[in-house]
Protein backbone atom coordinates (compact mmCIF):
# COMPACT_ATOMS: atom_id res chain seq x y z
CA UNK A 1 0.00 0.00 0.00
CA UNK A 2 2.93 2.31 -0.54
CA UNK A 3 3.95 4.03 -3.75
CA UNK A 4 5.31 2.48 -6.92
CA UNK A 5 6.76 4.70 -9.65
CA UNK A 6 7.87 3.11 -12.94
CA UNK A 7 9.66 5.03 -15.69
CA UNK A 8 7.69 8.22 -15.27
CA UNK A 9 8.50 11.10 -17.65
CA UNK A 10 6.84 14.48 -18.02
CA UNK A 11 7.68 17.47 -20.20
CA UNK A 12 6.22 20.96 -20.39
CA UNK A 13 6.53 22.15 -23.99
CA UNK A 14 10.24 21.63 -24.61
CA UNK A 15 11.35 21.43 -20.98
CA UNK A 16 11.72 17.90 -19.58
CA UNK A 17 10.73 18.20 -15.91
CA UNK A 18 10.87 14.50 -14.97
CA UNK A 19 13.03 12.06 -16.93
CA UNK A 20 12.33 8.33 -16.66
CA UNK A 21 12.08 8.17 -12.88
CA UNK A 22 11.45 4.92 -10.98
CA UNK A 23 11.33 4.24 -7.24
CA UNK A 24 9.30 2.43 -4.63
CA UNK A 25 8.09 3.60 -1.24
CA UNK A 26 7.30 0.76 1.13
CA UNK A 27 4.16 0.84 3.27
CA UNK A 28 4.75 2.82 6.45
CA UNK A 29 7.99 4.30 5.18
CA UNK A 30 9.06 7.93 5.66
CA UNK A 31 10.64 8.63 2.28
CA UNK A 32 12.42 11.82 1.28
CA UNK A 33 12.78 13.38 -2.16
CA UNK A 34 15.81 15.57 -1.72
CA UNK A 35 16.73 18.15 -4.32
CA UNK A 36 16.84 21.86 -5.16
CA UNK A 37 14.22 24.02 -6.89
CA UNK A 38 13.59 22.84 -10.43
CA UNK A 39 14.56 19.21 -9.74
CA UNK A 40 11.09 17.96 -10.69
CA UNK A 41 9.78 17.24 -7.19
CA UNK A 42 6.51 19.12 -7.53
CA UNK A 43 5.77 17.62 -10.96
CA UNK A 44 6.21 14.17 -9.47
CA UNK A 45 3.89 14.99 -6.56
CA UNK A 46 1.23 16.27 -8.94
CA UNK A 47 1.41 13.10 -11.01
CA UNK A 48 1.13 10.88 -7.93
CA UNK A 49 -1.79 12.85 -6.52
CA UNK A 50 -3.59 12.53 -9.92
CA UNK A 51 -3.52 16.26 -10.66
CA UNK A 52 -1.28 15.80 -13.69
CA UNK A 53 -0.96 12.97 -16.22
CA UNK A 54 2.52 11.70 -17.04
CA UNK A 55 3.70 11.49 -20.66
CA UNK A 56 5.20 8.07 -20.11
CA UNK A 57 5.41 5.39 -17.46
CA UNK A 58 3.04 4.29 -14.74
CA UNK A 59 2.55 4.72 -11.04
CA UNK A 60 0.53 3.20 -8.24
CA UNK A 61 -0.40 4.81 -4.97
CA UNK A 62 -1.94 2.78 -2.13
CA UNK A 63 -2.46 0.00 -4.66
CA UNK A 64 -4.35 2.15 -7.19
CA UNK A 65 -3.21 3.18 -10.66
CA UNK A 66 -2.82 6.96 -10.89
CA UNK A 67 -4.70 7.15 -14.19
CA UNK A 68 -7.36 4.41 -14.09
CA UNK A 69 -8.19 4.57 -10.37
CA UNK A 70 -7.68 8.25 -9.81
CA UNK A 71 -10.91 8.62 -7.83
CA UNK A 72 -9.86 6.00 -5.31
CA UNK A 73 -6.50 7.68 -4.91
CA UNK A 74 -8.11 11.01 -4.13
CA UNK A 75 -9.94 9.36 -1.22
CA UNK A 76 -6.84 7.58 0.03
CA UNK A 77 -4.17 10.26 0.01
CA UNK A 78 -3.49 13.55 1.76
CA UNK A 79 -1.61 16.26 -0.12
CA UNK A 80 0.02 19.33 1.29
CA UNK A 81 1.21 21.43 -1.66
CA UNK A 82 4.25 23.68 -1.43
CA UNK A 83 2.18 26.80 -1.80
CA UNK A 84 -0.44 27.49 0.89
CA UNK A 85 -3.72 26.52 -0.79
CA UNK A 86 -6.39 26.78 1.87
CA UNK A 87 -9.19 29.33 1.98
CA UNK A 88 -7.71 32.56 3.32
CA UNK A 89 -11.16 33.99 4.16
CA UNK A 90 -12.24 31.00 6.22
CA UNK A 91 -11.15 30.52 9.82
CA UNK A 92 -8.95 27.66 10.97
CA UNK A 93 -11.97 25.68 12.14
CA UNK A 94 -14.02 26.43 9.00
CA UNK A 95 -11.18 25.26 6.74
CA UNK A 96 -10.83 22.03 8.66
CA UNK A 97 -14.59 21.45 8.73
CA UNK A 98 -14.78 22.11 5.01
CA UNK A 99 -12.17 19.46 4.18
CA UNK A 100 -13.71 16.98 6.62
CA UNK A 101 -17.14 17.43 5.03
CA UNK A 102 -15.82 17.02 1.48
CA UNK A 103 -14.39 13.67 2.47
CA UNK A 104 -17.60 12.66 4.25
CA UNK A 105 -16.15 12.73 7.73
CA UNK A 106 -15.98 15.09 10.70
CA UNK A 107 -13.32 16.68 12.88
CA UNK A 108 -14.51 14.61 15.86
CA UNK A 109 -14.26 11.31 13.99
CA UNK A 110 -10.56 11.64 13.20
CA UNK A 111 -9.56 14.02 15.97
CA UNK A 112 -7.20 11.43 17.34
CA UNK A 113 -5.05 11.57 14.20
CA UNK A 114 -4.75 15.34 13.97
CA UNK A 115 -4.72 16.05 17.72
CA UNK A 116 -0.94 16.35 17.99
CA UNK A 117 -0.78 18.99 15.25
CA UNK A 118 -4.16 20.67 15.66
CA UNK A 119 -3.85 21.26 19.41
CA UNK A 120 -1.11 23.79 18.73
CA UNK A 121 -3.38 26.00 16.62
CA UNK A 122 -6.74 25.22 18.24
CA UNK A 123 -6.59 28.26 20.58
CA UNK A 124 -6.76 30.39 17.41
CA UNK A 125 -9.48 28.39 15.66
CA UNK A 126 -11.62 31.47 15.00
CA UNK A 127 -8.82 33.31 13.24
CA UNK A 128 -8.91 33.56 9.44
CA UNK A 129 -6.32 31.45 7.65
CA UNK A 130 -5.03 34.50 5.77
CA UNK A 131 -4.03 36.11 9.07
CA UNK A 132 -1.89 33.22 10.33
CA UNK A 133 1.88 33.11 10.65
CA UNK A 134 3.87 30.78 8.36
CA UNK A 135 4.28 28.14 11.04
CA UNK A 136 0.56 28.13 11.88
CA UNK A 137 -0.46 27.92 8.23
CA UNK A 138 1.82 24.93 7.87
CA UNK A 139 0.15 23.18 10.82
CA UNK A 140 -3.33 23.95 9.53
CA UNK A 141 -2.44 22.64 6.06
CA UNK A 142 -1.13 19.43 7.62
CA UNK A 143 -4.30 19.05 9.71
CA UNK A 144 -6.45 19.46 6.59
CA UNK A 145 -4.34 16.92 4.68
CA UNK A 146 -4.86 14.40 7.50
CA UNK A 147 -8.51 14.90 8.36
CA UNK A 148 -9.81 12.03 6.20
CA UNK A 149 -7.26 9.58 7.59
CA UNK A 150 -5.23 9.05 4.41
CA UNK A 151 -3.13 5.96 3.81
CA UNK A 152 -0.45 7.93 2.02
CA UNK A 153 0.60 11.48 2.81
CA UNK A 154 2.33 13.75 0.27
CA UNK A 155 4.17 16.76 1.65
CA UNK A 156 5.74 19.06 -0.92
CA UNK A 157 8.45 21.18 0.70
CA UNK A 158 6.58 21.62 3.99
CA UNK A 159 9.57 23.30 5.66
CA UNK A 160 10.86 25.67 2.97
CA UNK A 161 11.48 29.11 4.45
CA UNK A 162 10.79 27.81 7.96
CA UNK A 163 13.33 28.49 10.72
CA UNK A 164 15.40 25.62 12.21
CA UNK A 165 13.37 25.38 15.42
CA UNK A 166 10.01 25.04 13.69
CA UNK A 167 11.55 22.66 11.16
CA UNK A 168 12.74 20.39 13.95
CA UNK A 169 9.27 20.39 15.55
CA UNK A 170 7.65 19.62 12.22
CA UNK A 171 9.87 16.58 11.70
CA UNK A 172 9.11 15.35 15.21
CA UNK A 173 5.41 15.50 14.26
CA UNK A 174 6.08 13.51 11.07
CA UNK A 175 7.88 10.81 13.04
CA UNK A 176 4.84 10.45 15.31
CA UNK A 177 2.46 10.29 12.33
CA UNK A 178 4.54 7.53 10.84
CA UNK A 179 3.77 5.44 13.94
CA UNK A 180 0.10 5.58 12.93
CA UNK A 181 0.63 3.52 9.78
CA UNK A 182 0.75 6.36 7.32
CA UNK A 183 3.17 6.17 4.40
CA UNK A 184 4.83 9.55 3.95
CA UNK A 185 6.54 10.99 0.87
CA UNK A 186 8.14 14.33 1.71
CA UNK A 187 10.27 16.64 -0.40
CA UNK A 188 12.79 19.15 0.88
CA UNK A 189 15.69 21.27 -0.35
CA UNK A 190 17.32 21.08 3.12
CA UNK A 191 19.86 18.28 3.05
CA UNK A 192 20.09 18.09 6.85
CA UNK A 193 16.48 16.88 6.93
CA UNK A 194 17.38 13.94 4.72
CA UNK A 195 19.01 12.24 7.71
CA UNK A 196 15.59 12.00 9.37
CA UNK A 197 14.03 9.86 6.60
CA UNK A 198 14.06 6.05 6.39
CA UNK A 199 15.20 6.25 2.80
CA UNK A 200 15.93 9.09 0.43
CA UNK A 201 16.11 9.71 -3.30
CA UNK A 202 18.52 12.48 -4.34
CA UNK A 203 16.99 14.23 -7.33
CA UNK A 204 18.28 16.90 -9.68
CA UNK A 205 17.18 18.17 -13.10
CA UNK A 206 14.45 15.55 -13.37
CA UNK A 207 16.70 12.59 -12.67
CA UNK A 208 17.36 10.47 -9.61
CA UNK A 209 21.03 10.53 -8.67
CA UNK A 210 20.90 7.89 -5.94
CA UNK A 211 18.48 6.02 -3.67
CA UNK A 212 19.31 4.53 -0.27
CA UNK A 213 19.08 5.01 3.47
CA UNK A 214 20.78 8.20 4.71
CA UNK A 215 23.40 6.09 6.53
CA UNK A 216 24.22 4.03 3.43
CA UNK A 217 24.20 6.91 0.98
CA UNK A 218 27.06 8.76 2.64
CA UNK A 219 29.24 5.65 2.34
CA UNK A 220 28.96 5.78 -1.44
CA UNK A 221 31.33 8.67 -1.81
CA UNK A 222 34.58 7.29 -3.24
CA UNK A 223 36.82 10.15 -2.09
CA UNK A 224 38.20 10.94 1.33
CA UNK A 225 37.01 14.31 2.56
CA UNK A 226 39.19 16.69 4.54
CA UNK A 227 38.12 19.59 6.75
CA UNK A 228 40.46 22.47 6.09
CA UNK A 229 40.56 25.60 8.21
CA UNK A 230 42.37 28.90 7.91
CA UNK A 231 41.64 32.26 9.46
CA UNK A 232 40.89 33.87 6.08
CA UNK A 233 38.10 31.90 4.40
CA UNK A 234 38.16 33.66 1.04
CA UNK A 235 41.94 33.41 0.80
CA UNK A 236 41.71 29.72 1.67
CA UNK A 237 39.08 29.02 -1.00
CA UNK A 238 41.06 30.82 -3.68
CA UNK A 239 44.30 29.08 -2.74
CA UNK A 240 42.71 25.62 -2.69
CA UNK A 241 41.06 26.14 -6.08
CA UNK A 242 44.46 27.05 -7.51
CA UNK A 243 46.05 23.90 -6.06
CA UNK A 244 46.78 21.60 -9.00
CA UNK A 245 45.67 18.39 -7.26
CA UNK A 246 42.31 19.69 -6.00
CA UNK A 247 39.32 17.55 -7.00
CA UNK A 248 36.63 19.53 -5.19
CA UNK A 249 36.64 22.59 -2.92
CA UNK A 250 33.45 23.57 -1.10
CA UNK A 251 32.85 25.81 1.91
CA UNK A 252 31.19 23.85 4.73
CA UNK A 253 30.38 25.91 7.78
CA UNK A 254 33.61 27.14 9.33
CA UNK A 255 35.67 24.67 7.24
CA UNK A 256 36.30 23.95 3.59
CA UNK A 257 35.58 20.39 2.46
CA UNK A 258 38.41 19.31 0.21
CA UNK A 259 39.00 16.20 -1.90
CA UNK A 260 42.22 15.42 -3.73
CA UNK A 261 42.58 13.95 -7.22
CA UNK A 262 45.33 11.56 -6.19
CA UNK A 263 45.14 8.25 -4.35
CA UNK A 264 47.96 9.00 -1.95
CA UNK A 265 47.39 12.40 -0.40
CA UNK A 266 49.89 14.03 1.92
CA UNK A 267 48.22 16.65 4.09
CA UNK A 268 51.61 18.11 5.07
CA UNK A 269 52.33 19.02 1.48
CA UNK A 270 49.03 20.90 1.23
CA UNK A 271 49.61 22.58 4.59
CA UNK A 272 52.98 23.89 3.44
CA UNK A 273 51.42 25.08 0.17
CA UNK A 274 48.71 26.98 2.07
CA UNK A 275 51.14 28.50 4.54
CA UNK A 276 53.28 29.70 1.63
CA UNK A 277 50.17 31.53 0.44
CA UNK A 278 50.27 33.50 3.71
CA UNK A 279 47.30 31.70 5.26
CA UNK A 280 47.26 31.48 9.03
CA UNK A 281 46.05 28.91 11.60
CA UNK A 282 45.91 26.26 8.89
CA UNK A 283 44.56 22.88 9.99
CA UNK A 284 43.73 19.79 7.91
CA UNK A 285 41.86 16.77 9.22
CA UNK A 286 39.95 13.84 7.78
CA UNK A 287 36.17 14.11 8.20
CA UNK A 288 32.99 12.10 7.62
CA UNK A 289 31.01 13.01 4.49
CA UNK A 290 27.42 14.16 4.89
CA UNK A 291 24.53 14.00 2.47
CA UNK A 292 25.35 17.36 0.94
CA UNK A 293 28.84 16.09 0.05
CA UNK A 294 27.26 13.11 -1.71
CA UNK A 295 24.77 15.30 -3.53
CA UNK A 296 27.49 17.63 -4.78
CA UNK A 297 29.80 14.82 -5.82
CA UNK A 298 27.02 13.08 -7.77
CA UNK A 299 25.67 16.21 -9.39
CA UNK A 300 29.11 17.27 -10.68
CA UNK A 301 29.13 14.44 -13.19
CA UNK B 1 43.45 50.32 9.18
CA UNK B 2 40.77 52.07 11.17
CA UNK B 3 37.68 49.98 11.75
CA UNK B 4 34.78 51.94 10.45
CA UNK B 5 31.18 51.18 11.41
CA UNK B 6 28.77 51.37 8.49
CA UNK B 7 25.68 50.40 10.46
CA UNK B 8 25.13 51.76 13.96
CA UNK B 9 21.84 50.91 15.63
CA UNK B 10 20.97 52.24 19.10
CA UNK B 11 17.76 51.05 20.70
CA UNK B 12 16.02 50.81 17.33
CA UNK B 13 12.36 49.97 17.95
CA UNK B 14 9.19 49.35 15.97
CA UNK B 15 5.79 49.06 17.58
CA UNK B 16 2.57 48.17 15.79
CA UNK B 17 -0.15 49.28 18.21
CA UNK B 18 0.42 47.34 21.39
CA UNK B 19 2.81 44.86 19.76
CA UNK B 20 6.55 45.48 19.79
CA UNK B 21 7.98 43.79 16.70
CA UNK B 22 11.51 45.12 17.16
CA UNK B 23 12.43 45.84 20.76
CA UNK B 24 15.34 48.28 21.21
CA UNK B 25 18.05 46.55 19.20
CA UNK B 26 21.60 47.87 19.55
CA UNK B 27 24.50 46.72 17.38
CA UNK B 28 27.21 47.86 14.97
CA UNK B 29 28.41 46.42 11.67
CA UNK B 30 31.92 47.14 10.40
CA UNK B 31 32.99 47.99 6.87
CA UNK B 32 33.72 44.83 4.88
CA UNK B 33 32.08 42.60 7.46
CA UNK B 34 29.75 39.69 6.63
CA UNK B 35 27.07 40.08 9.27
CA UNK B 36 24.53 37.28 9.73
CA UNK B 37 21.14 38.42 10.98
CA UNK B 38 19.36 35.35 12.27
CA UNK B 39 16.12 34.60 14.07
CA UNK B 40 13.06 32.39 14.02
CA UNK B 41 10.08 33.23 11.77
CA UNK B 42 8.27 36.13 13.40
CA UNK B 43 11.24 37.20 15.55
CA UNK B 44 11.29 40.63 13.90
CA UNK B 45 14.13 40.27 11.37
CA UNK B 46 12.19 41.55 8.36
CA UNK B 47 10.76 44.51 10.28
CA UNK B 48 14.24 45.45 11.51
CA UNK B 49 15.69 45.13 8.03
CA UNK B 50 12.94 47.32 6.57
CA UNK B 51 13.87 50.10 8.96
CA UNK B 52 17.56 49.78 8.12
CA UNK B 53 16.98 50.01 4.37
CA UNK B 54 14.80 53.07 4.76
CA UNK B 55 11.36 51.74 3.85
CA UNK B 56 9.81 51.66 7.32
CA UNK B 57 9.83 54.38 9.97
CA UNK B 58 11.14 53.40 13.40
CA UNK B 59 8.89 54.24 16.34
CA UNK B 60 11.86 54.59 18.69
CA UNK B 61 15.64 54.58 18.92
CA UNK B 62 18.08 55.59 16.24
CA UNK B 63 20.27 54.13 13.54
CA UNK B 64 22.83 55.31 11.02
CA UNK B 65 23.21 53.30 7.81
CA UNK B 66 26.07 54.11 5.43
CA UNK B 67 26.41 57.38 7.31
CA UNK B 68 22.77 58.41 7.00
CA UNK B 69 19.97 58.67 9.55
CA UNK B 70 17.08 56.18 9.23
CA UNK B 71 14.65 58.83 10.52
CA UNK B 72 15.49 61.71 8.23
CA UNK B 73 17.70 60.53 5.33
CA UNK B 74 15.92 57.49 3.97
CA UNK B 75 16.44 58.48 0.33
CA UNK B 76 20.19 58.86 0.82
CA UNK B 77 20.27 55.40 2.44
CA UNK B 78 18.54 53.82 -0.54
CA UNK B 79 21.16 55.27 -2.90
CA UNK B 80 24.01 53.87 -0.86
CA UNK B 81 22.83 50.33 -0.27
CA UNK B 82 21.87 47.33 -2.37
CA UNK B 83 18.99 45.00 -1.52
CA UNK B 84 18.09 41.55 -2.70
CA UNK B 85 15.37 39.20 -1.48
CA UNK B 86 14.51 35.63 -2.27
CA UNK B 87 10.95 36.45 -3.22
CA UNK B 88 11.51 39.32 -5.59
CA UNK B 89 14.71 40.30 -7.24
CA UNK B 90 14.50 40.56 -11.03
CA UNK B 91 11.85 40.90 -13.71
CA UNK B 92 11.11 37.49 -15.21
CA UNK B 93 9.82 38.90 -18.49
CA UNK B 94 12.85 41.05 -19.19
CA UNK B 95 16.07 39.56 -20.55
CA UNK B 96 19.30 39.39 -18.56
CA UNK B 97 20.67 42.47 -20.36
CA UNK B 98 17.39 44.39 -20.00
CA UNK B 99 17.26 43.74 -16.25
CA UNK B 100 20.77 45.13 -15.84
CA UNK B 101 19.94 48.19 -17.93
CA UNK B 102 16.69 48.75 -16.03
CA UNK B 103 18.28 48.58 -12.58
CA UNK B 104 21.25 50.66 -13.71
CA UNK B 105 18.71 53.35 -14.67
CA UNK B 106 16.91 53.05 -11.33
CA UNK B 107 20.21 53.47 -9.49
CA UNK B 108 20.89 56.61 -11.54
CA UNK B 109 23.92 55.39 -13.49
CA UNK B 110 24.79 57.12 -16.77
CA UNK B 111 24.27 55.32 -20.09
CA UNK B 112 28.00 54.88 -20.43
CA UNK B 113 28.31 53.44 -16.93
CA UNK B 114 25.41 51.08 -17.56
CA UNK B 115 26.96 49.87 -20.81
CA UNK B 116 30.30 49.22 -19.13
CA UNK B 117 28.76 47.49 -16.12
CA UNK B 118 26.54 45.35 -18.32
CA UNK B 119 29.41 44.12 -20.47
CA UNK B 120 31.60 43.41 -17.46
CA UNK B 121 28.89 41.67 -15.44
CA UNK B 122 27.77 39.43 -18.30
CA UNK B 123 31.38 38.47 -18.87
CA UNK B 124 32.21 37.80 -15.19
CA UNK B 125 29.13 35.66 -14.67
CA UNK B 126 29.70 33.84 -17.97
CA UNK B 127 26.24 34.81 -19.21
CA UNK B 128 27.32 35.77 -22.74
CA UNK B 129 25.24 33.14 -24.50
CA UNK B 130 22.08 33.83 -22.57
CA UNK B 131 22.29 37.61 -22.22
CA UNK B 132 19.22 37.95 -24.42
CA UNK B 133 17.14 35.22 -22.81
CA UNK B 134 14.29 36.06 -20.47
CA UNK B 135 15.30 35.89 -16.83
CA UNK B 136 12.21 33.75 -16.14
CA UNK B 137 13.74 30.91 -18.15
CA UNK B 138 16.92 30.73 -16.05
CA UNK B 139 17.46 28.22 -13.22
CA UNK B 140 16.90 29.70 -9.75
CA UNK B 141 20.61 29.59 -8.90
CA UNK B 142 21.51 31.71 -11.91
CA UNK B 143 18.77 34.18 -11.12
CA UNK B 144 20.05 34.61 -7.59
CA UNK B 145 23.65 35.12 -8.70
CA UNK B 146 22.52 37.67 -11.24
CA UNK B 147 20.26 39.38 -8.70
CA UNK B 148 23.16 39.72 -6.28
CA UNK B 149 25.33 41.32 -8.96
CA UNK B 150 22.50 43.65 -9.94
CA UNK B 151 22.07 44.69 -6.29
CA UNK B 152 25.71 45.80 -6.43
CA UNK B 153 25.57 47.62 -9.79
CA UNK B 154 25.89 51.05 -8.16
CA UNK B 155 28.82 49.99 -5.92
CA UNK B 156 26.86 50.34 -2.69
CA UNK B 157 28.64 50.42 0.68
CA UNK B 158 26.30 47.80 2.11
CA UNK B 159 24.27 44.99 0.53
CA UNK B 160 21.26 43.58 2.36
CA UNK B 161 20.42 39.99 1.43
CA UNK B 162 17.14 38.54 2.67
CA UNK B 163 17.32 34.73 2.48
CA UNK B 164 19.22 34.82 -0.82
CA UNK B 165 19.83 31.07 -1.10
CA UNK B 166 16.48 29.47 -0.16
CA UNK B 167 15.80 26.42 -2.37
CA UNK B 168 19.07 26.80 -4.30
CA UNK B 169 21.09 23.63 -4.97
CA UNK B 170 24.11 23.03 -2.72
CA UNK B 171 26.77 23.77 -5.34
CA UNK B 172 25.20 27.02 -6.51
CA UNK B 173 24.59 27.99 -2.87
CA UNK B 174 28.33 27.76 -2.29
CA UNK B 175 29.17 29.64 -5.48
CA UNK B 176 26.84 32.33 -4.21
CA UNK B 177 28.75 32.52 -0.93
CA UNK B 178 32.01 32.78 -2.81
CA UNK B 179 30.58 35.88 -4.50
CA UNK B 180 29.73 37.22 -1.05
CA UNK B 181 33.28 36.60 0.23
CA UNK B 182 34.71 38.28 -2.82
CA UNK B 183 32.52 41.36 -2.37
CA UNK B 184 33.39 41.56 1.34
CA UNK B 185 37.07 41.16 0.52
CA UNK B 186 36.79 44.30 -1.62
CA UNK B 187 35.27 46.24 1.27
CA UNK B 188 31.53 45.85 0.64
CA UNK B 189 29.59 45.18 3.83
CA UNK B 190 27.18 42.23 3.69
CA UNK B 191 24.09 42.04 5.90
CA UNK B 192 22.45 38.67 5.36
CA UNK B 193 19.57 36.59 6.73
CA UNK B 194 19.37 32.83 6.23
CA UNK B 195 17.72 29.68 7.55
CA UNK B 196 20.72 27.55 6.61
CA UNK B 197 22.74 27.27 9.78
CA UNK B 198 25.90 26.20 7.94
CA UNK B 199 25.72 29.60 6.23
CA UNK B 200 25.66 31.25 9.63
CA UNK B 201 29.13 29.78 10.12
CA UNK B 202 30.34 31.63 7.02
CA UNK B 203 29.59 34.99 8.62
CA UNK B 204 32.19 37.01 10.49
CA UNK B 205 29.68 37.80 13.20
CA UNK B 206 26.14 36.66 13.79
CA UNK B 207 23.23 38.14 15.74
CA UNK B 208 20.25 36.06 16.80
CA UNK B 209 16.90 37.72 17.35
CA UNK B 210 14.29 36.21 19.64
CA UNK B 211 10.91 37.88 20.11
CA UNK B 212 12.07 41.30 18.89
CA UNK B 213 15.33 41.43 20.86
CA UNK B 214 18.90 40.58 19.93
CA UNK B 215 19.66 37.78 22.37
CA UNK B 216 23.15 36.90 21.15
CA UNK B 217 25.80 38.61 19.03
CA UNK B 218 29.33 37.39 18.41
CA UNK B 219 31.54 35.42 16.06
CA UNK B 220 30.19 31.92 15.31
CA UNK B 221 33.20 30.47 17.15
CA UNK B 222 32.57 32.44 20.34
CA UNK B 223 28.82 31.78 20.24
CA UNK B 224 29.50 28.04 20.08
CA UNK B 225 31.90 28.36 23.03
CA UNK B 226 29.43 30.45 24.98
CA UNK B 227 26.63 27.91 24.59
CA UNK B 228 29.00 24.93 24.77
CA UNK B 229 27.74 23.36 21.56
CA UNK B 230 29.44 22.23 18.35
CA UNK B 231 27.33 23.93 15.66
CA UNK B 232 25.40 27.13 15.01
CA UNK B 233 22.30 25.00 14.59
CA UNK B 234 22.57 24.02 18.25
CA UNK B 235 23.20 27.62 19.31
CA UNK B 236 20.02 28.58 17.47
CA UNK B 237 17.96 25.78 19.00
CA UNK B 238 19.22 26.65 22.50
CA UNK B 239 18.26 30.29 22.21
CA UNK B 240 14.90 29.83 20.59
CA UNK B 241 13.91 26.95 22.85
CA UNK B 242 14.92 28.67 26.09
CA UNK B 243 12.55 31.50 25.51
CA UNK B 244 9.50 29.25 25.46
Amino acid sequence: MGILVENISKSYKNVAAVKDISFEVKPGELYGLIGPDGAGKTTLFRILTTLLVADKGQAKVAGYDVVQDYKNIRHSVGYMPGRFSLYQDLTIEENLNFFATIFGTSIEENYDLIKDVYEQIEPFKNRRAGKLSGGMKQKLALSCALIHKPKVLFLDEPTTGVDPVSRKEFWEMLKRLQQKDITILVSTPYMDEAALCDRIALIQEGKILEIDSPEAIVKKIPKKIYDIYASNMYGLLTALKDFEHAHSVFPFGEFVHYTDKREGFDSNELKIYLENKNLQDVSISLTEPDIEDVFMELSRK
Amino acid sequence: MKEENVIISKGLTKRFGGFTAVDAITFEVKKGEIFGFLGANGAGKTTAMKMLIGISNPTGGEAMVAGFDVHTQQDAIKKNIGYMSQKFALYDDLTVAENITFYGGIYGLSRKQIREKRTKLIETLGLGEIAHQLVGSLPLGWKQKLAFSVAMLHDPQIVFLDEPTGGVDPITRRQFWEMIYKAADKGTTIFVTTHYMDEAEYCHRVSIMVAGKIEALDTPKKLKEQFEVSSMNDVFLRLARNIE
